[in-house]
Parts: C-alpha cells; sequence; structure tokens
C-alpha cells in the first residue's frame, strides 16, 4: 500500500486537525484505569526478594521459615519456573532476569517471591527467606568489563563476530562492524582530523508509572493477566513461553500505560505473578516500588566510545570512524549493533567504518530506551563533528549540509536511502530564528542532528459499524501518547464521516489478531495502516449493500464524503446514502458491517530531526540553565499535529535530562546508590523553557498519507546539541555525559590549568 | 496491628475508614475507598503523582499517614469536576494537549488548583516553580504551562 | 539472479564473503537458500534478519519479492523502544 501522491493536493478533512482525544476526559477526572489501579476478588499482594549483591552465586534458598507465617500463601524460585525455552537464548535472558536461576547478577536481581494476604504480611515473609550467597567479584563499569583481569559473568559467552573465536570467555559478548570504503585512505587525504573520547552514564526510561499486574491463573490452564504494557501481545507470548500456557489461553489486558519509551516492551515482574497465583490458585496483585523499578528494570546502555573523522579543507568529510562500547547488563542484546549503525547516518560518506562491543556488566538489563543506542552515539559523533567544522573554520550548520545524506546516499549502516528529510531539518535550522537570537555572557548555542529507522510490523484492526451509523475502531496497538486520536481521524478520513463518530479502543489478545508492541515509533504508522486497510474492506461493504438496496451493480456505486452514490447519468433521481442509512438497514441486507485488516506493515520511513539550544554555563559553580530550545523533525505526514508536537518536545525533554543531570551512580560495592526519584533527578518545570517545535513533511512513499513513525527521533539529538552548547559556553569541549555542574566545573578548572 | 477509625471529608463528602497506623493516605484513597486518581509513582515524596489538598494545604499523600486525616479536609482529582462539566483546568489539559500518557495529570491538577487559588496571576516562571514538585515524563511541560496559563485567564474571567 | 550484501558479522559467519550472488525470487527462498548453501548463517536467521530492498527495510514480509537487479541488503531485525 504505497503513498498515494494525490494525498498531497487532498483536502484532508480529519488528519491533520488536533482534537479532543477519546481518552482524555477519563485521565482528567481520574478514571482511567493504570496498572495498579485494578482489583480482582480475593487478590494477595505479591512482593519480591531480590539481592542485595552485584555478582554471587546462589548456594541455598531456604523458605521454610517463611511459609510459616500465616497469611503467605505462596512463594515462588527458579524452582517453580522450570526451563521451557528450548534453548532460545533471548527467552532465557528474559527467564532468568524475572527470577535468578543459579547466580544474582546485579543488586536487585529477583531470588524469590512471596504472595500474602496484604503488604505488611509479604514484607515481613521476605525478610524470613534465607538466602545463602557465595558472593563473587563484580564489575560495572563498561572500559573495565572489557580488560582481560575483570570478573566473568557467563564462563559460556566466547566474543561472537572475532575471527578466530577466541579461547576464553570474556564480557564481550558480541562484536559487530557496518561501513564501507576505505577510512585509512580518507584519513590521509583530509587536511584536518578529530580524534576524540567520549562516555555517557547510564540513564532509566524514566516512566513515572511502576511496572504493575493483576495476575490469575485457573487450574484448567487459562490465566489472565491485568498489566501496563506497551504490547500485550508480546506480553501474552512471552508469559505463555515461559509458563508453559497455551497463547489463546492466557488473555492479557492492556491497562493505560504510564509511560513505557521502551521499558515496557518485555516482561519483568508478570511470570512471577502468574507463578505466584498458579501456586497460591489466587489472584495475585503485583506492583513494583520505585526503588524496584531502578535497581531491576531495564535501563540503557553506559557507553565509551572513541570518534575518529577526517576532511578536506573545502569541508568535504573524508573518512570517519567509531569504536563503540555499550554496556547491556547480564545478558546480551543488539545495543552495540545499534549505536554502530547509526553512529553516522545523517552523512554522506565514501569512507566509514563503526566498530560496537556488546559488553556485559553486573547492572541490571538493559533495555530499549526511546531511540535505542542512537542518542549516545549521536552525542560522540555530532561533538566531534562540531569540533571539525570549526577547526576547518565553517560555520556547524553549513559544515552538515555539506555532508548530509540525502536520495540515493548509500548509508552507513549499508542500504541506500529513498527521500529523507535531513537536508530540510538543517535548512530549516539554518533559516530559524533561534538561530539568530544574540547571546550573553556566558551563554551559547548548540545545534545536532539525529537519525532513527522507525519500523512496522505485525498488526490487526477491526472497524464494526453499528447500526445507528457510529463506528467502532478496535486496535492492538497499545496507545501511549494519543494514537487512539490519530487513529479514529484516519477512520474518519477514510470512511468521510466526522471524528466523533468513531470511538477507538485497545482490544485485549482476546479480541484481536496478533499486533507487535508500540515501539520503534511503530505506533501510528503501522495501526494507520492497517486503519485505513479495514476502512476500505468497510467501503466496499457499504458500496455493495447501496448497490443490492438500489439493485444496480456494485461497479456503478462509488463512496464520497461519507456517502455511496450511484455513478452515472442514468442514476440521475437516486438519492445518495449516508453510512448511517446503509448502516440502519444493514440487519436485511446481509448482516452488520464491518472491515477487518490483518498486515504487516513494512517499509517504514526513517526521520531525521535537527535541534537547537541555548545553554548559560556558571563558571563559578558549574551550573547550567536552558534557555531556548528547538526542534525540527520530519513526520512524513502529521496525523494529530498536536500529538506529533507532544512528541518532539518529550524526546527532547528526555534529552536535556539526560545530557544534564541523569545518571546511574554505583558503588564500590556493586550497587546502585540512586534508586529514587530525589537523587536520580528528572528535569522538573522550572528547568526548562517552553520547547518550539517545527513539523516538516516529507511524506514516506510507502505510507498512504506518508506517515513516518515520530516517537523515537526527538530523543537522538538533544545529547549532542547540549553538549555542544555546553562547551562554546564554557570555552572547553565536554566528553562525559551527563554534564552535572561537578563535571563542567572540573572541565573549566582543567583548561584554566593546561 | 489495632486499626484507626478515621472520620474526615472527602471532596465535600463525609467519610468514615478504618486503617493501620502506619498506612499513608494515598494507600487509604486507593486501597480503602477506591479513589484512584491518586497515583503511587515514588512513595517517598519526590514525584507528586499522589498530590492532594488537605485543609488547604497541597501535600504529597504518599507522606500523609491515613489517620492524620481525622476532622479535616481532603480534596482529590475526583472532586474536581461538578458533574458533568468539567473544572477549568481539566478542561484547558484537553485543549492543549497537556497530557500523553496522563498518569501525572491527576497530580498535576491538583497543584495546579492549589496555585492559583493563591495566586490567581502567575507568570510564566511562576507557574513552573509552582509546579515543580510534580513530575512529568513525557511532555516536556511546555503544553501543561500552557494550559494552565489559559485555565487561569479563564477562572479569572468567570 | 540477485546480489545480497551481507553485514559484518554475517559476511564472516559465511566464511569472510561480503557479497554473495543468490538465485532467489522472494525473501523466504533467499533465506532458505542462504541456509543450505551456508549451515552457519542459520542462528542468525533464526535469530531474525531485516531485509532491505532498495533502501526500504521488511522485517516480516517472506513473500516480498526480489526484483532483479534490486540493491539487497541483510541486517539484524531492529527492535525500537
Amino acid at each position: 500500500m504505497g503513498f498515494d501522491p494525490r494525498h498531497l493536493e487532498r483536502n484532508f478533512k480529519s488528519v491533520g486537525t488536533s482534537p479532543i482525544r477519546p481518552d482524555g476526559v477519563d485521565k482528567v477526572t481520574g478514571r482511567a484505569r493504570y496498572g495498579a489501579d485494578f482489583n480482582m476478588a480475593g487478590q494477595l499482594v505479591g512482593r519480591v526478594l531480590r539481592s542485595p549483591h552485584a555478582h554471587a552465586r546462589i548456594i541455598k534458598i531456604d523458605t521454610s521459615k517463611a511459609e510459616k507465617l500465616a497469611g503467605v500463601k505462596a512463594i515462588v524460585t527458579a524452582a517453580d519456573l522450570p526451563d521451557l525455552t528450548d534453548g532460545n537464548s533471548e527467552m532465557y535472558a528474559i527467564l532468568d532476569n524475572c527470577m535468578a536461576r543459579e547466580k544474582a547478577l546485579y543488586d536487585g536481581h529477583a531470588v524469590a517471591a512471596v504472595a500474602a494476604v496484604d503488604a505488611h504480611t509479604a514484607k515481613r515473609a521476605l525478610k524470613l527467606i534465607e538466602v545463602t550467597y557465595e558472593v563473587l567479584p563484580h564489575v560495572t563499569d563498561v572500559d573495565e568489563a572489557m580488560k582481560s583481569t575483570a570478573p566473568v559473568l557467563h564462563d559460556t559467552v566466547f566474543t561472537e563476530g572475532v575471527e578466530p573465536k577466541p579461547d576464553a570467555p570474556s564480557n564481550v559478548a558480541k562484536r559487530t562492524q557496518y561501513g564501507h570504503g576505505d577510512v585509512e585512505a580518507g584519513f590521509s587525504q583530509a587536511d584536518f582530523v578529530v580524534e576524540r573520547s567520549f562516555k555517557t552514564e547510564q540513564t532509566h526510561q524514566g516512566y513515572i508509572e511502576p511496572h504493575a499486574c493483576v495476575a490469575n491463573t485457573s487450574p484448567d490452564g487459562t490465566a489472565e493477566l491485568w498489566v501496563c504494557t506497551q504490547g500485550h501481545f508480546v506480553y501474552r507470548q512471552h508469559c505463555a513461553e515461559l509458563l508453559g500456557l497455551d497463547v489463546s489461553k492466557l488473555r492479557v489486558t492492556s491497562s493505560e500505560i504510564g509511560g513505557g519509551f521502551g521499558g515496557k516492551t518485555h516482561v519483568w515482574t508478570e511470570p512471577v505473578a502468574l507463578a505466584l497465583s498458579r501456586k497460591a490458585g489466587r489472584p495475585v496483585k503485583l506492583v513494583m516500588t520505585r526503588d524496584e523499578v531502578f535497581r531491576a528494570s531495564g535501563p540503557t546502555s553506559a557507553t565509551s566510545i572513541d570518534v575518529k573523522i577526517g576532511a578536506r579543507k573545502d569541508g568535504t568529510i573524508t573518512a570517519a570512524s567509531a569504536s563503540l562500547r555499550y554496556s547491556c547488563g547480564p545478558y546480551y542484546g543488539m545495543w552495540a549493533e545499534l549505536g554502530a549503525m547509526t553512529a553516522f547516518a545523517c552523512y554522506n560518506l565514501e569512507n566509514v567504518k563503526t566498530v560496537g562491543y556488546e559488553v556485559l556488566v553486573n547492572r541490571p538489563k538493559t533495555a530499549a530506551y526511546r531511540a535505542p543506542s542512537a542518542p549516545m552515539a549521536a552525542f560522540a559523533v555530532e561533538s566531534a563533528i562540531d569540533e571539525l567544522a570549526k577547526n576547518v573554520g565553517i560555520d556547524p550548520v553549513e559544515f552538515r549540509i555539506k555532508n548530509a545524506a540525502r536520495e540515493g546516499t548509500r548509508s552507513s549502516y549499508g542500504p541506500v536511502y529513498g527521500p529523507i528529510g535531513i537536508g530540510p531539518t538543517l535548512e530549516a535550522v539554518k533559516n530559524h530564528p533561534h538561530m539568530k537570537a544574540p547571546l550573553g555572557k556566558n551563554q551559547g548555542r548548540g545545534m545536532a542532528c539525529g537519525f532513527w529507522f522507525n519500523f512496522g510490523g505485525q498488526t490487526c484492526t477491526d472497524i464494526n459499524i453499528g447500526m445507528d451509523g457510529s463506528v467502532s475502531l478496535a486496535v492492538g496497538t497499545v496507545d501511549v501518547g494519543g494514537s487512539r486520536a490519530s487513529l479514529s481521524l484516519v477512520a474518519a478520513e477514510e470512511l468521510g464521516i466526522a471524528y466523533e463518530q468513531v470511538k477507538a479502543v485497545v482490544a485485549d489478545t482476546s479480541s484481536l489478531g496478533y499486533n507487535d508492541m508500540t515501539d520503534g515509533s511503530r505506533g501510528t504508522f503501522s495501526s494507520s495502516m492497517a486503519t485505513i486497510s479495514a476502512a476500505r474492506n468497510a467501503i466496499q461493504t457499504l458500496r455493495e449493500r447501496a448497490a443490492q438496496t438500489w439493485d444496480i451493480p456494485v461497479e456503478d456505486v462509488v463512496w464520497e464524503k461519507g456517502h455511496a452514490i450511484a455513478k452515472g447519468e442514468k442514476y440521475g433521481n437516486l438519492a445518495s446514502l449516508s453510512l448511517k442509512d446503509i448502516a440502519a438497514k444493514s440487519g436485511n441486507t446481509g448482516g452488520p458491517i464491518a472491515g477487518h485488516s490483518e498486515l504487516v506493515a513494512d517499509g517504514a520511513g526513517v526521520s531525521f530531526a535537527t535541534h537547537i539550544c541555548d545553554i548559560e554555563v556558571d563558571p563559578e559553580t558549574g551550573a547550567t540553565r536552558v534557555l531556548r530550545y528547538t526542534v525540527v523533525q520530519d513526520a512524513g505526514k502529521a496525523v494529530h499535529p498536536a500529538y506529533v508536537e507532544g512528541q518532539y518536545q518529550g524526546g527532547a525533554a528526555q534529552g536535556i535530562g539526560w545530557a544534564l543531570n541523569e545518571e546511574y551512580i554505583y558503588g564500590s560495592d556493586g550497587r546502585l546508590q540512586n534508586p529514587g526519584f530525589l537523587d536520580y533527578r528528572i528535569p522538573v518545570c522550572s528547568d526548562l523553557p517552553m520547547i518550539d517545535t517545527q513539523i516538516l513533511e516529507i511524506p514516506n512513499p510507502n505510507h498512504p498519507y506518508g506517515v513516518r513513525g515520530v516517537g523515537e527521533t526527538s530523543i537522538v539529538p538533544p545529547l549532542a546539541a547540549i553538549a555542544n552548547a555546553v562547551s562554546n559556553a564554557a570555552g572547553v569541549r565536554m566528553t562525559h555525559i551527563p554534564m552535572s555542574p561537578p563535571r563542567i566545573l572540573a572541565a573549566i578548572e582543567a583548561e584554566q590549568a593546561g | 496491628m489495632a486499626g484507626v477509625a478515621v472520620t474526615t471529608t472527602i471532596n465535600g463528602d463525609e467519610v468514615e475508614f478504618l486503617c493501620q497506623p502506619d498506612e499513608t493516605l494515598l494507600d487509604v484513597l486507593r486501597d480503602r475507598l477506591g479513589l484512584t486518581g491518586a497515583k503511587e509513582g515514588c512513595g517517598t515524596g519526590d514525584c507528586g503523582a499522589c498530590s492532594v489538598i488537605l485543609d488547604d494545604r497541597l501535600v504529597c499523600s504518599c507522606l500523609v499517614l491515613g489517620a492524620e486525616a481525622q476532622g479535616r479536609q481532603v480534596e482529590t482529582v475526583e472532586g474536581m469536576a461538578r458533574g458533568d462539566k468539567l473544572h477549568p483546568l481539566q478542561q484547558k489539559f484537553l485543549e492543549h494537549a497537556a497530557l500523553q500518557c496522563g498518569i501525572c495529570t491527576p497530580g498535576f491538577l491538583i497543584a495546579a488548583k492549589d496555585l492559583l487559588a493563591k495566586n490567581p496571576d502567575p507568570t510564566e516562571e511562576e507557574i513552573r516553580f509552582g509546579l515543580a514538585g510534580n513530575l512529568c515524563r513525557c511532555t516536556g511541560y511546555d503544553k501543561i504551562v500552557r494550559a494552565v496559563q489559559d485555565a487561569a485567564t479563564v477562572m479569572k474571567g468567570a | 539472479m540477485v546480489e545480497v550484501t551481507l553485514w559484518g558479522s554475517l559476511g564472516a559467519a559465511a566464511g569472510g564473503l561480503n557479497k554473495i550472488d543468490i538465485e532467489a525470487k522472494d525473501i523466504r527462498e533467499l533465506f532458505r537458500k542462504l541456509a543450505e548453501q551456508y549451515p552457519s548463517l542459520e542462528p542468525y536467521i533464526d535469530r531474525g534478519i531485516a531485509v532491505s530492498i532498495d533502501g526500504v527495510i521488511y522485517r516480516d514480509t517472506w513473500a516480498k519479492e526480489l526484483p532483479e537487479d534490486a540493491e539487497i541488503f541483510l541486517l539484524p531485525r531492529l527492535a525500537g523502544g
């Protein structure tokens, strides 16, 4: 289903407007139900016992005293979760992460869980569980973990992607490489070369809602799960596999979700809740505390990156290379690989080489965080680009325009680009009033570019037309930021009816076919394609019913502005039939009218963004103030512009927190020192200015309206834009994120001394 | 532990409940009274998602004991609308798209209501500092501030 | 006949080859033939591979045809957040 260029001239009636969302009133009145807002009769309270050690062998778990405590109805350990993963290493990692099997691999790793009649009893029961640990040496730093002297997390891991295969196990799980051309030759042609090393500390997605679920397992092999998740079908899949349930017998209902950003894309405690329920024979409600969320859900990687870029004196980049080391926690993923793929994605390069190293450390299991791995790589690359532009003597925006990728460029990760928006975002930034605003003392301006892939995936959508002409739209992609409104706009547009006539809901897993989760900026992109397809199927039926009513061939019936119209002069006297008219008679013309769609929405368009920010640095304390921030990003087609702006602003705000203050702080004992919102401080209202946004629309040729995903790209440029701004304000190149006041002060003092 | 009997007023209605001495007002609201509008985001008074008004004072209900509500007035988000008529703050939050996931929204509405009751004509800076006790991870606060500004204008004129 | 470019790790697993010529009319046949001719690629295929056809990335569409002379690039199956 490709892009229809007539849409460029088309007068959209609904798409492109910003009405109030269907779930809005519930959310402002407190009626909306999130993960912890649901209760089942007879439910027990579940709590998890977690390792206080960063790395330890579990010798013995004695639950006997806890079992005797009145009010305790079930206790589970790894023994209650047999390994059904059948060699699937990804699922095994999830299983082991939910409940440690042989070793505790990080401070906070689950080792046992209880279900009791109330929270008091559950907490007391945890204290009565006796775990015998053999504490092992630990390693939490990504560079330290790569050394041959580092404690090894798994002696079965030998670095993948290295020839010949190493003979000793290590914490480097994988080495991956991307690029083309000959970087050595390219560097030899450069007149200017910048070579720098950068570090970024670990951060958490910081969703305000802790993981929460209510699990209810029946003796007949069926189960239900109410849970906050970005993908209830994915959670169903994971839980069914890990617990040995049939997928169709586990009904998962997605609650409203209080933020995810990638952290709720796989299970953390849900299989444990189901196991507790199975053992106790009663529903179990399991809610993580904030402390547990930080220690035992999925923060992003900490990184250590070396970048080298060379350019001729006319500003053309001749070669670019990067070595990217990403921590993944105790189990490997593809985090370093994504960094290696995205690092130079904004540029048109003849010679480029990136190497990624996936490094195991004794920290919680890394999960995706909004355009995972891209922000850190962009920080390193865009900082180096800024420095290079300065050395060459060209304006940083012009330098990037000169080297920007365009349609036909071979990307640094391989494929050739189709029509893309990096050039337009740079041009928009160049001409933006923000770039001309005057700067005062100790103030600096920075800009940076960012890229993200965006995805499609499996999507099912149902449209059912009520006999009163109102339309039910059931989708399977969880609504994290307003997609129910966007999808209602799309349905209204296709059917030619008012937005208010459509009611969108997120269906549970028993009511709809499989849907991939809401990640990869795919929610509106994929579900809108499925909605358009379902609507067109419904229109086919509507036309047939009209044709039947008029007793004319269906080929002579067109659908326009919500009405069936008999096309042709001979039908001059036939009044058009509205959707409502046809629906009212549907019982007699063949039954309920519906349109379904089950499809794979592939061909998601990549998206680019360029950000500008102004920062003031206090040279005495290193404190910073964000004075002004502008986001320019390509959306392909903004279905609901206010919500697209919201995504731009939200991603920018997370990037600002990441750049200036957020980090996981580990003690020498390997324990997380700041698992709370007081000391892991995310931006508050008084930290930020208004965030200006500019939506560009370069249509994605693979979507009927040209829609591209928008949710993730806006977190990619901020680390770099802010680093460039701080570097300009402070007069010293910043290379360590977050640029908290102590770091900035130390850099200023070192520059003054050296 | 023996329960404590408490009589209090919530959103204008007299309410009686029994709670444990160490139970928070947040737990009482959510688990005993079915008022799940206030959320637990952190349990340590750092996020503001549990904000309620206690006798004209904005508090984190996770830092107040249920027993402390004895003889006092509690206002939660559930009491802001009058029947099916939304409070201007609620209306403006919707119009300005000042929520994405919405989990922080009840806390912000209560905090904003308290702010405007004490300062009906705040500057942008006063709004930002007045709401600095409430965390939002989705919006970047831009549209929240605009919604509060717009609601303040409406409420002054009314 | 299509020419398929393999990314770094895949190339290493295919015995150091970076580009392979394969006779395949769609993605399903491509995966089948790759696994047959280069058994060391099978674990990667099982784990999930995305296919870029003339710059457009396909993650799940095995019936997608491979046009003659298209640029085919194999990438790891990507994840988002």
